[in-house]
């Protein structure tokens, strides 16, 4: 308190001995390029003054800055949108991992009580959480009952089936590639004619789901580059449109940055306010999947529901909109303000 | 407070708008700047704010070379020229308290000090009773003084008028006219380009003369009237 007092005290005192007259004075100027201790504080109120000026021609202006910011968020929404899907889907496969399950079909020769000894063998090792010992006579059931053949079978001298053991890893083991060592692990053992990892799609499924987030990401950077000529374009026209103005203000001595200043903050205000509308559409979109989704998910007896998107990626979504439009705004500005010039 | 040495300016369509122009106009001094149109005048008051470039010879204002000023450094010389145009160039979205604030705002002035500048400029003008309206609907002579409130706000050494009494009827060109004169007064330095010969014949000072594009008159001792 105490240092902002003696910091303003002189300033004070010097503007009541300048304030009596009040027309020019001879060979100076009162006015200058802020420097010093107060230059800092300028700079802040010169933002300050931009933001508000800038917010308040965005108000103004309501319809065609609601349609610019509705197109933003459109833009920013799809996007957004697809990646809150992609999630669920990953959401919802990983609870698929656990049935991660491999079936060794033993040699033939094989007689039930080896079998059960191999059973024990595999049970031991230490990625394992469970082994099933499917008999031939269960499998001949099994298939007699699911099959419809069950009258050919008849025909048949002896089972054709061998011993099939179902092993379950642990849920550490379940990843593709931690599975895959066990699976050649368990081929290499001699009694085993035959195995087989049934979770084959589940790999497919991983990888389709990675071409769908590659595909979100190029979406995503070319609904980015829409953005940034969206914003452009707005702040191009305001630019058109204030054209007199940015001429006044640059003949009694408005520099570049004062007179960009209130551009840039409404190419800000239009990007974040998009944002917005896009984290609102993904809300409202997500909330309409919702009904259709619960029933989809009973009829799998599941207890899925649909994640939506979460604080971190509002956040990404605010930030990158307030980055593009301040980005978009600043190209424009670039380009187009040094043309205007005083004639 | 302006020195002009050797000054031309040459257009890209061609022609010689200003040709050899040597000019002294001291701190303190009045004077107006007259000849037929197409004479130079307007180009003249350019080369003074720094809208346009000499194509050859030196412009020295308030002790500064223009030839040698880059483009980042215009603003910061403007500020220290109040200039008056002939069509106003006020902002008509806003009132006339806010266009006189213009400058200060620009300068980044604190608030407190703006405020107060705008209500000295205002009342040295008469305007004061006005500044909430919106300039449009004031009087072709009632915007004239609100630019000229709007060059003096930041109390620039130098004021440079073009035509300032253009569209107006005698009273209020002798009116606006006086206005300088007090202006002058104090110490500012004043340049008025006019064609108005018996209103500047009436003001008993110094009078520069161009014809196509050369000083002709006026150029070299003060005091000088045209007869």
């Amino acid at each position: 308190m105490a240092r902002q007092a003696t910091r303003r005290s002189p300033r004070r005192s010097a503007t009541r001995v300048t304030s009596t007259d009040a027309v020019p004075k001879r060979g100076t100027s009162t006015v200058r390029r802020p420097r010093g201790k107060g230059w800092l504080r300028g700079y802040f109120k010169g933002h300050f003054q931009a933001l508000f000026l800038s917010l308040g021609r965005v108000s103004r202006n309501p319809l065609s800055s609601l349609m610019t910011i509705a197109v933003i968020g459109i833009a920013l929404a799809l996007p957004a949108g697809l990646h809150v899907v992609l999630k669920n889907v990953q959401g919802v496969s990983a609870g698929w991992e656990d049935a991660v399950q491999i079936s060794l079909f033993l040699n033939q020769s094989i007689e039930a009580a080896e079998a059960r000894r191999l059973v024990e063998k595999i049970s031991a090792m230490p990625s394992i959480e469970e082994v099933v010992h499917v008999t031939p006579q269960q499998a001949l059931g099994e298939f007699r009952q699911y099959s419809g053949f069950g009258d050919a079978l008849e025909v048949l001298d002896e089972n054709p089936l061998p011993n099939v053991l179902l092993v379950r890893p642990i849920k550490e083991a379940s990843e593709p590639l931690m599975v895959e060592l066990l699976l050649h692990e368990l081929r290499s053992l001699p009694s085993v004619e035959m195995a087989q990892l049934d979770m084959e799609w589940l790999k497919r499924l991983y990888a389709i789901m990675a071409i769908g987030e590659r595909g979100v990401l190029v979406l995503a950077v070319l609904l980015a580059l829409a953005v940034l000529l969206i914003v452009g374009n707005t702040i191009r026209l305001a630019i058109q449109n204030r054209r007199d103005e940015i001429e006044v203000q640059k003949l009694i001595g408005a520099t570049d940055a004062f007179i960009q200043r209130p551009f840039l903050y409404s190419g800000l205000w239009q990007g974040m306010l998009g944002a917005v509308m896009a984290w609102l559409l993904v809300t409202l979109s997500l909330w309409l999947l919702h009904g259709p989704v619960q029933q989809l998910s009973l009829l799998y007896n599941s207890n899925f529901s649909l994640g939506s998107l979460e604080p971190v990626g509002i956040l990404v979504v605010l930030v990158a909109g307030g980055l593009l439009g301040l980005l978009g705004a600043w190209l424009a500005v670039g380009r187009h303000l040094r043309d205007i010039e005083p004639t | 407070m302006i020195h002009f040495e050797n000054v031309g300016k040459r257009y890209a369509e061609g022609g010689e708008a200003l040709s050899g122009i040597n000019l002294q106009l001291d701190a303190g001094e009045m004077a107006f700047l007259t000849g037929h149109s197409g004479a130079g005048k307007s180009t003249m008051l350019k080369l003074i704010g720094l809208i346009e470039r000499a194509s050859y010879g030196q412009v020295i204002i308030n002790g500064k070379n223009f030839s040698k000023l880059g483009r980042r450094h215009i603003p910061y010389v403007r500020r220290d020229i109040g200039i008056i145009f002939q069509n106003h160039k006020l902002l008509n979205d806003r009132t006339v308290f806010d266009n006189v604030a213009l400058p200060l705002v620009i300068a980044g002035q604190p608030h407190r000090d703006i405020q107060r500048r705008v209500h000295a400029s205002l009342d040295k003008v008469g305007l004061l009773d006005k500044e909430r309206m919106l300039p449009l609907s004031l009087s072709g002579g009632e915007q004239q003084r609100v630019g000229i409130a709007r060059a003096v706000v930041n109390k620039p050494p130098l004021l440079v008028a073009d035509e300032p009494t253009g569209n107006l009827d005698p009273a209020l060109s002798a009116e606006i006219m006086n206005l300088f004169a007090e202006f002058n007064q104090v110490g500012v330095t004043v340049l008025i380009a006019s064609h108005d010969i018996d209103l500047i014949n009436r003001m008993d000072k110094r009078v520069l003369v161009l014809d196509k594009g050369r000083l002709i008159d006026g150029a070299g001792e003060q005091g000088e009237v045209l007869q």
